[in-house]
């Protein structure tokens, strides 16, 4: 793909003050995140079982938990558990949906067909009882949890993704390289991937908010990430039940679920939006 | 057009039926943990005896092929939880609940969804537009288990407008039935709000115009038929959407409904009410999928069936 | 729509007040049943319904606890504490109008031994001659056990052991008597709301499952005079945060529980709404004394030792629980063990000694523990703050990790585990049911623990009449116990939950049973 075409989605992009804001706040939070440990000095798990509950104050910023935990470093921390597990279930689905996606949309007819086919039917199946079922079952460990939350999602990204190779297999450049002589693989390589970069950048933007919402729905079922680990989900759940005694222990961690939800829909909307702004809605 | 079309889709339901019901089976029989464990500790001749009434003694693939028979009679099975329910008696108490949960739950989405929509539409860039866009914006990013426990201390506790959980009177359906529709009242207001303003700058709506029709006129009349398109692609995933977010919301508002059954089999390992209420949320979802096609075919005559 | 909130809002306080003027009461009953079968259920929220179902040879006294006559008008014992003859009262019937005889119960309490009736409870029925080896099927024929009847209106039974607490025993709904045509119609059916038919003050009306149980005064039960209620609803309510919002809207005149972060709230509410009493039942953790490093006894000591049981039902449980002295609650049967475990600040440099002793001075070389708990928040915070207070104490790690019910109980019976969460409750008042549990070979003992002393202490006090006698011994039993640690007792189980003032005749006792044909609404 030409360089303009990348400037002008960013040009484009850059006019989408939505996004924008998602964007700054995504980076924003991210260095608090990974970069600046040191912020949750007082560690999110050291107990001060004489000072549970209490609200805000110059020691505990987001104020304590339960178990008088500093609710601030629980922030932080759970955000980085749902932020990872958001990042590995999508790039988990992202490369399940490429692979599928373009060896389809590459190997064209019949098989196409046939891939397609199946991918039409999973799509009927809700994927959230399997993940259940999964996690009551075969207990509920990290690994198994990123896994199967991101095999619900790649069925999106195969479909995007099988839609960018075919159209561009029948383009010029790439009859062009065929012609040249060159390769299958070095075709696939280094013309149909890069250029079906785009999508999946876009759709991955869109996968990670979906990825983090159904771990908080896991969570609240009692599903998700297990103790002593807690994500954004654990911690409003937490929250919920004593929502009346110390609002501070719901605000918090549902403000920055919902602001990072926002600026991940927004964000990629807009990327969607620059990348192809004829492109039919949802 | 139709008959193959329904046939195609039907054939694919074949497949999927057959894949949930031997992915459920198995799993559930390979996870750690069986239905007998207790407190009070179980003699091996006494659980031996448990076993032996539900057929658990058999080898595996029978018990599995016993399943299929008794499928194909509409039989799906004892409870193992609850000694004198069958699985039919239990899906015939909690799914006209679920139902009634969930078109209640898309009713409001749409009204309030469409009217939200078609509100901002019209007056683009004004406060009308503003303010539902910024309520929709929570409804996208806030959680089903956040929204409602919030409504429920606002207006079950704190102003005691309506109760805070069961499903007796008419007033137990509204907060349940607007905690689940919020989210997608959410979504169906900005596509709405998108689809419209997208055909209002189409040639025909210029005509329209042109020939000196009310701007409302041109909403209701030409443009809603168009416009709405999206939000009628979207019912699909929406109706899966609330099915399964019925889950979280039957456990806030204490609902009977097949949700709460769902778990409550997954976690005591009820497996034949797992496999009973597993096929049935999958073929409601098909058939609500199926639905939806149509509905969008008979919408808009572009639209062919390969 | 100021309107139509405004309506609404007057038609809800207009139906309380309907609901609030008759003899209506409703309760949280905690988790759906899962059944109503006497013989064959197992929890709490069951037995809470049956007991107002059915009635057996005894009822109990809701102040006291004493067994006051139920079908049986009277008794008499024989000298040597081994046979029971009871006169049943001639105006006992069932809800279809059938009078009640001893033939019922002879049916109903071999049916509750019976090999195929499969009930968890069977071992209820062991006290009566035969029982165990029926149960067992070392005896073949049920008309040898120590059940006969003279006359329609006489029961004698005749017991393995003089049991003092035997009166009090046959309160437990496993001995109750069930309708055998029902039974025998329906099959596993008979006890769905067309079909049940039972013996107590009140009989099945409507079951909705995972919502209400309704349950309406029985016109045929022979003290009918006595009950008030006309109808009473049993809430599955499973979240305790759910059935707090019930009762403060009024939609629940008594709940099961308080959820832990709102025991301190309601603690300050003078309107005495918040009852809460010791419960004969005991929070603690099994130790599986076989799986090294835990079989040497000096470090389960010591593991002991640096837990604050203080700070822990303080600050973590918060429900005004007592730190259990014993494996036993006091004053379960009168009795009450003698405080074994330290609660001052000699605990932490005694256990430090013992894990240096073991060969770990400040936990080095240790390796981590495992706590297993059932899913749960409360029993998480508790691992929790358990797992702090090793590490500081002790510089012992430890790890956490919890499981479903049923794999959890899985897990026990398998002995998986190094260290596990577990509560017991008392089936009846006598400090037997806690302490023969951890006899050699009981299905119960998940620890896996021996000791042949222990053993024939227990065997001693099943035989003993003399109570002064029998506490002597179930005190040696302690000792034992609480030097060899299977187990680590916490904390004494309180019942905490909330109670309308419009509800009478409720008497709170560690037993937790409120007979409802004494309950009425004011």
């Amino acid at each position: 793909m030409s360089n303009s075409l990348w400037t002008d989605a960013l040009h484009r992009l850059k006019k989408n003050k939505l996004a924008l804001l998602g964007a700054s706040f995504l980076i924003l939070e991210l260095m608090i995140f990974f970069l600046i440990p040191v912020l949750a000095r007082l560690g999110y798990e050291a107990q001060d079982l004489e000072l549970t509950f209490a609200a805000p104050s110059p020691v505990h910023w987001f104020g304590t938990d339960s178990l008088g935990r500093d609710l601030f470093s629980r922030v932080i921390f759970g955000g980085r558990i749902s932020l990872t597990v958001g990042l590995l279930a999508s790039l988990v689905s992202a490369l399940v949906g490429v692979v599928y996606g373009s060896l389809s949309g590459f190997l064209g007819g019949k098989i196409d067909n046939s891939m397609m086919r199946i991918v039409d039917v999973l799509y009927a199946l809700p994927f959230i009882f399997l993940v259940i079922i999964l996690m009551v079952y075969f207990g509920r460990n990290f690994i198994l949890l990123f896994v199967a939350l991101g095999l619900t999602q790649w069925l999106t990204m195969a479909r995007i993704v099988r839609g960018q190779v075919l159209s561009l297999r029948h383009k010029e450049f790439i009859e062009a390289a065929n012609s040249l002589g060159l390769r299958q693989r070095d075709i696939v390589l280094k013309h149909l991937i890069p250029n079906t970069l785009g999508p999946v950048i876009v759709y991955l933007t869109l996968t990670v908010p979906s990825v983090i919402l159904e771990e908080a729905f896991l969570s609240y079922l009692g599903l998700g990430i297990q103790a002593p680990l807690a994500s954004w989900g654990t911690l409003i759940k937490e929250g919920v039940d004593v929502m009346d005694l110390a609002p501070w222990t719901l605000f918090f961690p549902a403000f920055f679920l919902s602001a990072t939800l926002f600026s991940l829909n927004f964000l990629g909307d807009g990327l969607r939006d620059a990348l192809d702004p004829k492109g039919a809605r949802d | 057009m139709g008959s193959t079309y329904v046939l195609k889709r039907l054939a694919i339901m074949v497949p999927i039926f057959f894949l949930v019901v031997t992915l459920v089976f198995f799993m559930i029989r390979f996870a750690p943990g069986g239905p007998f464990s207790s407190e009070k500790s179980v003699s091996p001749a006494i659980l031996k005896n448990l076993e032996a009434k539900y057929h658990m003694d058999e080898p595996l693939l029978s018990q599995y092929v016993r399943y299929w028979k008794d499928l194909f009679r509409g039989d799906l099975g004892p409870s193992f939880k609850h000694a004198n329910r069958s699985v039919n008696e239990i899906i015939e108490e909690a799914l006209p609940i679920s139902l009634e949960l969930g078109l209640l739950s898309l009713t409001w989405a749409v009204l309030i969804g469409v009217s939200a929509g078609g509100l901002a539409a019209l007056k683009p860039n004004t406060v009308y537009d503003y303010v539902p866009m910024a309520f929709s914006i929570l409804g996208i990013c806030l959680p089903t288990f956040v929204v409602g426990p919030v409504l429920v201390l606002v207006f079950g506790l704190w102003l005691q407008w309506l109760p805070v959980a069961g499903w007796e009177t008419w007033q137990d359906r509204v907060l349940p039935s607007l905690t689940l529709g919020f989210a997608y009242a959410a979504y169906i207001s900005r596509l709405t709000r998108g689809g419209l303003i997208e055909i209002r700058g189409q040639e025909f709506i210029r005509t329209a115009r042109a020939k000196g029709l009310t701007e409302k006129e041109i909403l209701i009349k030409h443009s809603l038929r168009g416009g709405l398109l999206p939000v009628v692609s979207y019912l699909g995933p929406a109706l899966a959407g609330i099915i399964t977010g019925a889950l979280v919301t039957e456990t806030i508002f204490n609902i009977p409904g097949l949700g709460r059954f769902f778990i409550e089999s997954a976690v005591n390992r009820d497996y034949t009410v797992v496999m009973g209420t597993s096929l049935l949320y999958f073929t409601l979802i098909f058939v609500c999928n199926f639905l939806v096609d149509i509905v969008y075919a008979v919408l808009d005559p572009r639209v062919k069936y390969v | 729509m100021k309107t139509v909130f405004l309506t609404v809002y007057f038609l809800t306080l207009f139906q309380s007040f309907l609901f609030a003027s008759t003899q209506i009461l409703n309760l949280g009953n905690g988790t759906e049943p899962r059944d109503l079968d006497p013989h064959t259920v197992t929890g709490i929220p069951e037995f809470q319904i049956i007991q107002n179902l059915f009635e057996g040879l005894v009822g109990k006294d809701p102040k006291t606890l004493e067994p006051t006559p139920g079908v049986a008008e009277s008794w008499k014992i024989s000298k040597d504490g081994k046979i029971y003859t009871f006169k049943l009262r001639k105006n006992a019937k069932w809800s279809n109008g059938e009078p009640i005889t001893a033939s019922d119960f002879i049916y109903s309490w071999k049916r509750l031994l019976d090999p195929l009736t499969a009930s968890e409870y069977a071992y209820q029925g062991y006290y009566i001659k035969g029982g165990k080896d029926f149960n067992q099927g070392k005896l073949k024929d049920p008309n040898q056990l120590g059940i006969k009847s003279a006359d329609p209106y006489t029961l004698a039974v005749t017991l393995e052991n003089p049991t003092p607490y035997f009166l009090s025993l046959l309160y437990h709904h496993s001995l109750y008597p069930v309708h055998r045509a029902t039974v025998e119609k329906h099959g596993m059916r008979w006890t769905r709301p067309e079909n049940m038919v039972s013996n107590g003050p009140f009989s099945l009306k409507k079951w909705q499952m995972n919502q209400l149980i309704s349950v309406e005064k029985n016109p045929n039960y022979w003290d009918a005079g006595t009950v008030k209620l006309e109808k009473v609803n049993f809430y599955a309510v499973e979240k305790a945060e759910t059935e707090e919002k019930m009762f403060l809207t009024k939609k629940l005149q008594v709940t099961s529980t308080v959820p832990t972060e709102k025991i301190s709230p309601w603690t300050k509410d003078t309107s005495g709404v918040l009852k809460r009493h010791p419960y004969l039942g005991t929070y603690y953790y099994w130790i599986n004394v076989n799986r090294p490093p835990l079989n040497n006894p000096l470090i389960r000591k010591a593991l002991a030792l640096a837990i604050d049981r203080e700070k822990l039902v303080k600050y973590v449980v918060k429900g005004g629980q007592a730190p259990a002295e014993g494996f036993t609650p006091p004053g379960t049967g009168g009795f009450k063990p003698e405080s074994r475990l330290p609660k001052d600040s000699s605990r932490v440099p005694e256990a430090k000694k013992l894990l240096a002793q073991a060969g770990f001075p400040e936990g080095k070389g240790l390796q981590p523990i495992e706590i297993l708990y059932n899913t749960s928040e409360s029993h998480k915070k508790i691992a929790e703050a358990i797992q702090q207070m090793w590490s500081e104490n002790l510089g012992v790690q430890a790890t956490l990790y919890n499981q479903e019910w049923k794999v959890f109980l899985d897990t026990q019976h398998s002995k998986n585990y190094m260290v596990s969460r577990a509560g017991w409750i008392a089936d009846y008042n006598d400090p037997n049911t806690f302490l023969d549990m951890l006899t050699t070979g009981n299905g119960n003992n998940h620890a896996g623990w021996s000791n042949k002393m222990y053993d024939s202490l227990i065997e001693k006090a099943a035989k003993e009449l003399n109570s002064k006698k029998r506490y002597e011994i179930f005190q040696k039993a302690e000792d034992i116990l609480l030097e060899e640690l299977p187990v680590i007792p916490l904390y004494v189980y309180t019942r905490i939950y909330l109670l309308s003032p419009d509800v009478q005749g409720w008497f709170e006792n560690v037993e937790d049973i409120h007979p409802l044909k004494y309950v009425w609404m004011k």
